[in-house]
């Protein structure tokens, strides 16, 4: 795989261009310089913050997580210290940490959520007016399944998402981004939503609501009670909703959901997506990041590709 | 922190479902300090299955060493690693036990929980003396390795099956005692099951000496990425893999 031909990786969402199709999911990577050092950054085209809120938020009591065949249920709770404390403090770390010794410009996707309407376009103002160029893109969570004021409620109704939507687009002019959960009856009218609403991209799949229960102590295994699957096992799920929301879209796509190999990642090209992001794979390999890079450009050259982007809508149906 | 492929030396069986893995990592051990740990990918686990944290039991001349106990499906797939295979080892990680101990250190340790204590006893340059506890004599680990580079150990099991029956706080107790009557200094560094963590804890507290507490907590990324594996502290919820696995006791709060 050392001897790859020159493959054209670079690909865009919407108005920002990606080096690179893979970025990391948000919460996978915590403030994008916590894996410097076991992840080939050059093989990143952007990174995901984990969640940003106006205010710190604590996060969900311990046991936050059970390992599950195929994967983690989760129920982290978005613990976070905050819009200000993000800027003021952790901006200019991932400065120091990543952008110095990469000595080149790696996007970073700011992830954010509120409680409220209000919330979420205070926190996409915030970081629009004080992250110093640093900041590439937001991309707003309204489908985390473990906060119940937050997140999800905001994702489950189309036209509670197309005012939540609204109204950050009014209050940035970054590239936008809006995260969406697979546990719908029909993607396509959450898609639309989007679109309506101004968005530049879609991201898809946030995890899936799961249960675990420790039989033993007859208690539920995370102390939230019920928590969110991400892994391999959700991987068919979400190329199923990348494949819908094509269908129903021209706006990019940034898929997401159990990548763990090119061939995990290609999947989602070939049912539509412009950028693949990796989660929970980087927890067991983060050498994850150079392999599936390496593994995309590879099969490009053997199937006659000049460019990653020739990948998306090539699937024979 | 880095990923280093390291190929095993030695895999032996400490009795009682306890081994010893032996690896070598020339770069995790070069960089390695006591109360760190490494996060090994366990080889014959599907290749989606989470790693595995374990205290550095000792580091130094391109080896670490690990001293574990089988008791879940990952360490149970690591016993059957042989010799001569090898596995990925993501580290050194974490903030370990401070590099000094002013007084006598008073290292405290449960079943497993005395591995990072044997590398920490071999680069504090105090006087130390270990006290260590298990549930029967099988469970008290190490004492060779210990013995070897001059610590003296006091043991406690909670069937008396080997030295002092009882909890490992009763020979604890009567050193500080015997401590502070004679105005001698000391510090606690423990790691072991949670009730003893929070009985040392306690004690540093009690006392007004510091006391340096190192958490077992199941992990997902070990990097400090995912805030899987919080603690209760005086800051909110902290990062055990890199805020700890070491907390100083004054910073935790026990619920």
């Amino acid at each position: 795989m050392g001897m790859t031909p020159a493959i054209d990786m670079t690909t865009a969402l919407g108005p920002l261009t990606l080096a690179s199709p893979l970025v990391t999911a948000s919460g996978a990577f915590g403030y994008g310089m916590e894996y410097f050092g076991a992840v080939d950054y050059s093989k990143l085209g952007a990174v995901t913050a984990k969640g940003i809120r106006i205010d710190p938020w604590p996060g969900n009591p311990m046991p936050r997580h059970a390992e599950v065949p195929g994967g983690i249920v989760n129920a982290i709770g978005l613990q976070g210290t905050g819009v200000a404390h993000f800027l003021e403090r952790t901006l200019p770390f991932y400065s120091i940490r990543v952008l110095r010794p990469l000595g080149r410009p790696l996007p970073l996707i700011a992830n954010i959520w509120g409680g409220s309407v209000e919330e979420y376009a205070e926190v996409a103002k915030r970081i629009s007016e004080g992250a110093g160029g640093v900041v590439s893109a937001l991309e707003m969570n309204v489908s985390c399944p473990n906060v119940k004021s937050g997140g999800h409620t905001f994702g489950q109704d189309p036209s509670v998402l197309f005012n939540v939507v609204s109204a950050v687009r009014k209050a940035t002019t970054l590239p936008l981004l809006v995260k969406l959960a697979p546990n719908v009856q029909s993607i396509a009218p959450y898609v639309k939503a989007c679109e309506d609403a101004g968005a530049d991209a879609l991201s898809m799949i946030n995890t899936i609501p799961a249960m675990v229960i420790d039989v033993e102590r007859r208690k539920p295994a995370i102390a939230n009670v019920t928590g969110g699957l991400s892994g391999r096992a959700v991987h068919p799920v979400a190329v199923k909703t990348v494949f819908d929301a094509r269908k129903a879209t021209k706006l990019p796509i940034l898929a997401m959901g159990g990548v763990y190999s090119a061939r995990d990642a290609i999947e989602f090209f070939l049912a539509g997506a412009d950028a693949v992001a990796i989660g929970s794979a980087m927890f067991s390999d983060p050498s994850v990041v150079a392999k599936t890079y390496d593994g995309i450009a590879d099969y490009c050259a053997r199937h006659g590709f000049g460019s990653v982007r020739e990948l998306k809508g090539a699937l024979e149906v | 922190m880095i990923e280093e492929i390291a190929r095993v030396e030695e895999h032996e069986d400490e009795g009682n479902g306890y081994r010893r893995l032996v690896l070598s990592a020339p770069s995790v051990a070069a960089d390695a300090a006591p109360g760190q740990f490494v996060h090994i990918k366990v080889p014959s686990l599907e290749e989606s299955a989470l790693r595995r944290p374990f205290s550095i039991f000792d580091a130094g001349d391109g080896i670490v060493t690990v001293l574990y106990k089988t008791v879940g499906r990952g360490t149970a797939a690591l016993a059957s690693v042989r010799k001569g295979e090898e596995v990925s080892v993501l580290g050194p990680l974490g903030r370990g036990f401070p590099a000094k101990c002013s007084g006598t250190a008073l290292l405290v340790g449960g079943g497993y929980g005395v591995a990072p204590l044997y590398f920490l006893a071999r680069k504090l340059d105090c006087p130390k003396i270990l006290f260590v506890g298990g549930r029967s004599a099988p469970d008290v680990l190490a004492l060779r390795d210990f013995e070897k580079i001059g610590v003296e150990a006091r043991v406690a099991t909670n069937d008396g099956s080997l030295g002092g029956k009882g909890f490992v706080t009763l020979p604890l107790d009567e050193e500080t005692k015997r401590l502070r009557e004679t105005g001698g200094k000391f510090e606690f560094f423990t790691c072991g099951p949670d009730g003893l963590l929070r009985a040392v804890s306690e004690r540093a507290l009690a006392l007004g000496v510091p006391g340096w507490i190192s958490m077992d907590r199941h992990m997902i990324c070990g990097v400090g990425a995912c805030y899987a594996c919080v603690q209760k502290t005086v800051r909110g919820y902290s990062r055990c893999c890199i805020e700890g696995p070491v907390f100083p006791a004054e910073d935790l709060v026990w619920e």
